[in-house]
């Protein structure tokens, strides 16, 4: 074949084998530096911000009025700050408990076929992507909250269609935890003549609840990094809310709303956002890793 | 366990349990037959009474034209054809660069350092990391370094490689499971018969992990067609025909967005935009599920 002639083909075994290792040693490196490069450039870009702002500014300004001088404008994160931690703990209630429900349905109640269908399911869920639970919230839930309460685009309908999106996470994660509690623990339970309810309520969830807690860990972590479903259903206005139908925003939709035109130490403090929002993730990822060590990696 | 309020607890739990599951699959069959019922409806002939057969004739027309003609009047009018350039070039940028880094980081991994070796651990947590980064901060990282520091400015070419590095986690995981999968017995085997690292790689595991390594791979460009937030503030919203990998692309998931949020009148091509993406997404892990058949089929034949 042609490749046979090429000067790579005539080296020595030995030189091959050098070049292949120290090839692959720096890619790996290069994979590997990614997330330092991801955490060097959100720290240079929000330097500005920090230096002249200053951290506390972020929560003691009164309004989010940003300005491109920092000596003008106001910066205050707490109304989004708050709105995150809403949306997000909202969604994590429904989901947490909808999603272990729906792993021990799977798992323990359902008949082998319907357990089948709804697995295929929420396989499908995790796979629709955020745009798509976006343009549904839009078009359906918040003409539906708006006809209750006005004006639709709201807390609540961000806590819904987030809880369905991180579902699946919960879903599979629970699954998964499951399917670790040790075979002999349930037989035991069996043995001594325990009803399904209580083997699964007191014997398989008990032993799961490490796993469990990773489940829903990691599942805030993705719903505190959400962008689009929540930018397209809740609103996006700037103020602590008074309720569930109050709007808000969250401090991934001021990224996607304001980068666009964003200037000197406006922009600079949305990367202040930026790195406040992967500090929380992270150790949200890191408690989650704690918790259930030895997981392989990319499974968020 | 025989205090009455126990016995109605669990009862109660028994009772979630149906009703958790139904609700969740009432949620999402209502979300799925909303984008069906309404995507088609975008593609329905107007004065048609009754779907007959001139009636599919015309919906086949309308979707055809639709995947082809250009965006009229900020996409309320037209179809969708640049937006489907320019997703696909997108991706192919964002597979052509996570690729080499992703087969070279998993081979390394998995054939060239133990299992529990402190480079490889070290590498192992900042991919954890890495894969656990929100897609927003994708965005803002390839803002600031693709569009300004490297001068790329909203491209293509900006945006293919900020995905790039949001699959390069889910690349490099199932890339590295079909390697570990391949039986040790064979290297074993290669290097009792002479061969250099380089011939077992390349002879012995890289063409049995092959099926895995495609798999992952369209996971990854599934994953990256899905992404929106991490493409606004890269690749940018221009919605021509791009003419080179630096013009400006609007991907398919953005132009769903736009014509929702900031097109008044939009939410019929938004509806039908959506519905081409979610069949794209579900052809595509179709094509998934088929390599990983094969790679399971071909194990069972081996053993």
């Amino acid at each position: 074949m042609w490749w046979r002639n090429c000067r790579l083909f005539r080296l020595r075994s030995a030189t091959r084998d050098r070049m292949l290792i120290g090839t692959s040693r720096a890619l790996a490196c290069v994979s590997a530096l990614v997330v330092v490069l991801i955490v060097a450039f959100l720290i240079g870009e929000s330097a500005p911000a920090l230096a002249r702002v200053g951290p506390v500014r972020f929560f003691t300004d009164e309004s989010w009025h940003p300005t491109a001088d920092a000596s003008a404008g106001s910066f205050g994160l707490v109304p989004t700050l708050v709105g995150t931690l809403l949306t997000s703990a909202g969604a994590i209630a429904l989901a947490g408990g909808l999603g272990i429900l729906s792993a021990a349905f799977t798992r323990f109640y359902a008949p082998r076929r319907l357990a089948g269908w709804y697995a295929l399911m929420v396989e499908l869920m995790a796979g629709v992507p955020s745009v798509v639970y976006g343009l549904w919230g839009l078009m359906v839930l918040v003409p539906l909250i708006a006809a209750v309460r006005p004006p639709g685009a709201s807390l609540l309908a961000g806590i819904v269609v987030l809880a369905l999106m991180i579902l699946p996470t919960v879903a599979l994660l629970a699954d998964a935890a499951f399917a670790a509690v040790p075979r002999d623990c349930v037989t035991a339970a069996a043995a001594l003549g325990l009803t399904r309810g209580a083997s699964v309520f007191r014997v398989v969830v008990p032993a799961a609840r490490s796993g469990l807690f990773t489940a829903v860990v990691l599942a805030s972590a993705r719903a505190l990094g959400e962008t689009m479903a929540v930018l397209m259903v809740c609103g996006n206005v700037v103020r602590i809310p008074r309720g569930v139908f109050d709007p808000v925003r969250t401090l991934t939709a001021t990224i996607a709303l304001e980068m666009g035109y964003a200037r000197g130490d406006h922009r600079a403090a949305l990367f202040v956002c930026g790195l406040v929002l992967l500090a929380a993730v992270t150790i949200l990822v890191a408690t989650a890793h704690a918790a259930g060590r030895g997981r392989p990696h990319g499974t968020t | 366990m025989a205090r009455p309020d126990a016995r109605w607890s669990a009862r109660a739990l028994e009772a979630a349990v149906w009703i958790a599951p139904a609700i969740v699959a009432g949620m999402f069959l209502w979300l799925l037959g909303d984008l069906l019922a309404r995507g088609v409806a975008a593609f329905l002939p107007r004065e048609a009474d009754a779907f007959d057969f001139g009636a599919a004739i015309e919906l086949g027309r309308n979707i055809v034209a639709f995947l082809t003609s250009a965006p009229e009047r900020a996409g309320r009018g037209g179809g969708i054809a640049p937006i489907l350039v320019s997703t696909g070039l997108i991706l192919a940028v964002c597979i052509a660069a996570a690729l080499p880094f992703g087969l070279g980081t998993a081979l390394f991994l998995s054939e060239f350092v133990p299992l529990r070796s402190r480079f490889g651990t070290l590498v192992r947590r900042s991919l954890d990391v890495l894969a656990g980064v929100p897609s927003i901060v994708f965005g803002l990282f390839g803002n600031a370094l693709f569009c300004r520091l490297l001068g790329l400015r909203f491209s293509i070419l900006s945006g293919g490689l900020t995905l790039a590095c949001m699959v390069l986690p889910l690349l490099i995981r199932t890339a590295e499971e079909s390697f570990r999968a391949v039986p040790i017995s064979q290297r074993h085997a290669a290097a009792a018969a002479g061969f250099s690292q380089w011939s077992t790689v390349f002879r012995i595991v890289l063409p049995q992990a092959a099926p895995g390594l495609v798999a992952g791979l369209i996971l990854g460009i599934g994953r990256a067609l899905a992404e929106t937030a991490a493409l606004i503030f890269t690749s940018g919203y221009v919605d021509r025909m791009p003419g080179s990998l630096l013009d400006s692309g609007r991907a398919l998931s953005i132009h769903i967005y736009d014509l929702s949020m900031n097109v008044p009148g939009g939410n019929a091509h938004a509806y039908a935009s959506a519905l081409v993406l979610i069949v794209l997404l579900v052809l595509i892990n179709a094509a998934a599920r088929w390599s990983t058949m094969r790679l399971l089929h071909g194990q069972e034949r081996r053993a």
